[in-house]
C-alpha cells in the first residue's frame, strides 16, 4: 500500500517546533483522558487532531493554552514551558464563547480590552479582523443577531486581533452548514498560507481535516496517545479547487477511515 | 413595536381600573370606593399638598433602606456566590431572612432601635436584602464556565473577571433581584409606618380609615403602587443602558 505520508519525512526534520507537548498525561478523577502523549506542532503549519469522540482532543488543547493544568508531562510553546494561559496563544472556542452583552466589535476586541490597550487602538484593530472575516457593517450588531456561522467567525477574529503565534482552534467549524464550512476551509488554507502562524485545530471530519491540513495526528480512544501522524503533501499547491479530486487526498482520507474504523463499533 | 407594548399597557390598565370602578360601584363593600372617588381623592391630596409631605417621610426610609439593601446586598451575594466557605456561612442568614414573619420580629426591632428611622430602615432592608443576596449569589454561582474559561485564556486577572464577566453576566438575574427588593422594600416601608409609628403615608392610610374616609385610604395605596411602578421602570432602564445586549436573549442558546 502506499504511504504518501512518508515521503517528505526530510522535510520535516529541518522545520522548526512552535508547539511540543511532551509525555503528557492526564486524569480527571477516575478518568483517564490523555496517557503519555507526545506530539509536535511545526511552526507556520496547521496540525488537526482526528479521533473519536471523548478521546481528549479538547482537553490537549486546553492543557497547550493553559487552561488545565496536566497530571504528568509539559508543553513548550517557543521553547518555554507553559504554566498558564500566555500572549503568544489564542483560543477559538468551540461554543464561541461570545459575550451576550457586548456588541461584535467589543466582542473581537475584548482580548485587547483584556490587555489594557487603549479603546481607539484596539477598536480600530477590531474592525479590520472584523473585516477579514467578511463581517464588515456587523460590528455594532450582538451576537444574538448573527447567525452561527457569524458568531464563529467573531470568535476567530477575536483570536486572531490579539496577534498570537499559535491559534488553538476547538471544532472551529462544527457549527456551520456545509457550504459555509466549504468557504471556511477555503479561508483558512488561505489564513495559514498569509499569516505566519502555527495552527492547532480539532475535528470530527475526516475530509476536513484532509483538506486543511500540514499534518493529521490521529488519537486513539481513552487513555488517549498518539497512533499516527499524516502529512498530506503533494496536493497543498495544487489550488483549491482541485484538492479534494486530487488520487492522495482519496487515499489519505481512506487510510485514514481504515485505521479509525476499528474504533466506532 | 413600541407603541403595541404602549398599547397594550394602556388596555390592560383601562381593564383594571374599569373593574375597580365596577367593584365599587356594585359594590363589594361599603369600605370600598370606586376608582373614580379614590382619584378625586388623590387629586385633592396632590393639590393641597399633604401627599408631598407624606412622602417626605414614607421615601426616607425606603430610599435609605433600599441603596444599602442594593449596594450591600449585591457585594453580600457576589462574596457567597465567589467563595463555598462565605456560601457556607452566610446564605443560611438570608434564607431565614426571607422566610422570617416580619411581623413577629417588628417588636423586638422597636426594643432595640426605638421607635425612629434605624427601626424603619431595618424593616425595609429585612424585606429588601435576601432577595437581592441570593439572586445575586446565585446568579453569580452559574456564570457559564465558557465566558470565564475565555477571560481565562485571554489573560484576564480575577478583578477583570469579575468586573467584566461575572457581573455583565449575573446582571440580569441580579437585576431581578433589584426588582423584587424594590417591591418588597415598598412594602416593608409601608408595613414599618403601620406597625412602628404612624408616619407619612402610613399615618394617611391608618388616619382616613380611623375616620372611614377609604377613598383617601385607597388613593394612598395606590399612589404607593403608582410610585412603585415608576421605580421598576426606572430600574428597567438603567439595566437597558448598562446591558444592552442582555434582554436580547443569550447568543448562546
Ligand atoms: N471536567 C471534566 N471532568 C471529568 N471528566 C472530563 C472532564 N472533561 C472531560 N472529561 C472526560 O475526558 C475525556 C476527554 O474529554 P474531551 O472533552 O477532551 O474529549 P474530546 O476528544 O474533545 O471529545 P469530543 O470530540 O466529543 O469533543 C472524556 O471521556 C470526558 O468524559
Ligand atoms: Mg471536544
Amino acid at each position: 500500500m502506499a504511504m504518501p505520508q512518508t515521503k517528505d519525512a526530510p522535510e520535516t526534520a529541518t522545520t522548526e517546533i512552535a508547539v511540543s507537548a511532551r509525555n503528557i498525561s492526564k486524569n480527571y478523577g477516575d478518568v483517564e483522558a490523555l496517557r503519555d502523549l507526545t506530539l509536535e506542532f511545526p511552526r507556520g503549519q496547521l496540525t488537526s487532531l482526528l479521533g473519536p469522540s471523548g478521546c481528549g482532543k479538547t482537553t490537549l488543547l486546553k492543557i497547550i493554552a493553559g487552561l488545565l493544568e496536566p497530571t504528568a508531562g509539559e508543553v513548550e510553546v517557543n521553547g518555554k514551558t507553559v504554566t498558564g494561559p500566555g500572549p503568544d496563544r489564542a483560543f477559538v472556542f468551540q461554543d464561541f464563547a461570545l459575550l451576550p452583552w457586548a456588541s461584535v466589535l467589543r466582542n473581537v476586541a475584548f482580548g485587547l480590552e483584556l490587555r489594557g490597550v487603549a479603546k481607539s487602538e484596539r477598536e480600530d484593530k477590531a474592525a479590520k479582523y472584523i473585516a477579514d472575516v467578511g463581517l464588515a457593517g456587523f460590528e455594532a450588531s450582538f451576537p444574538h443577531e448573527l447567525s452561527g456561522g457569524m458568531r464563529q467567525r467573531v470568535g476567530l477574529a477575536r483570536a486572531l486581533s490579539v496577534d498570537a503565534q499559535v491559534l488553538l482552534m476547538d471544532e472551529p467549524f462544527s457549527a456551520v452548514d456545509e457550504q459555509t464550512r466549504r468557504k471556511f476551509q477555503e479561508d483558512l488554507l488561505a489564513l495559514v498560507q498569509n499569516e505566519n502562524k502555527t495552527f492547532l485545530f480539532v475535528t470530527h471530519s475526516i475530509e476536513e481535516a484532509v483538506y486543511v491540513s500540514d499534518q493529521i495526528a490521529i488519537l486513539l480512544p481513552r487513555p488517549s496517545r498518539v497512533s499516527e501522524i499524516i502529512r498530506p503533501s503533494g496536493f497543498r499547491d495544487k489550488g483549491v479547487d482541485n484538492i479534494r479530486r486530487d488520487p492522495e487526498y482519496l487515499d489519505i482520507v481512506d487510510q485514514i477511515w481504515a485505521s479509525l474504523r476499528n474504533y466506532v463499533e | 413595536m413600541l407603541t403595541r407594548s404602549l398599547f397594550l399597557k394602556l388596555l390592560s390598565a383601562v381593564i383594571v381600573f374599569g373593574a375597580w370602578q365596577i367593584a365599587g360601584m356594585i359594590p363589594v363593600s361599603y369600605a370600598f370606593p370606586t376608582f373614580m372617588e379614590s382619584m378625586d381623592a388623590l387629586a385633592r391630596m396632590t393639590f393641597d399638598g399633604s401627599l408631598f409631605v407624606a412622602y417626605g417621610e414614607t421615601l426616607k426610609p425606603l430610599v435609605v433602606g433600599i441603596a444599602i439593601s442594593a449596594v450591600l446586598g449585591i457585594s453580600i451575594g457576589l462574596w457567597i456566590g465567589l467563595s463555598q466557605l462565605f456560601d457556607w456561612a452566610f446564605s443560611p442568614i438570608f434564607i431565614v431572612m426571607q422566610a422570617a414573619p416580619l411581623a413577629a420580629l417588628i417588636p423586638l426591632l422597636v426594643m432595640a432601635y426605638g421607635i425612629g428611622l434605624t427601626s424603619k430602615v431595618f424593616v425595609v432592608c429585612i424585606m429588601a436584602m435576601p432577595v437581592i443576596v441570593l439572586n445575586t449569589s446565585g446568579a453569580v454561582r452559574n456564570t457559564p464556565e465558557s465566558f470565564k474559561e475565555m477571560g481565562a485564556s485571554f489573560m484576564a486577572d480575577r478583578r477583570q473577571i469579575i468586573l467584566k464577566i461575572i457581573l455583565p453576566a449575573a446582571s440580569p438575574i441580579i437585576f431581578s433581584g433589584l426588582r423584587l427588593g424594590v417591591s418588597a422594600g415598598f412594602i416593608g416601608a409601608i408595613l414599618s409606618e403601620l406597625k412602628i409609628t404612624p408616619t407619612g403615608v402610613g399615618d394617611i392610610i391608618t388616619y382616613s380609615r380611623s375616620i372611614a374616609d377609604y377613598p383617601s385610604m385607597y388613593a394612598a395605596i395606590f399612589s404607593i403602587i403608582v410610585l412603585a411602578v415608576l421605580f421598576l421602570n426606572l430600574l428597567e432602564m438603567l439595566e437597558n443602558y448598562l446591558f444592552e445586549g442582555n434582554n436580547r436573549g443569550y447568543a448562546s442558546d
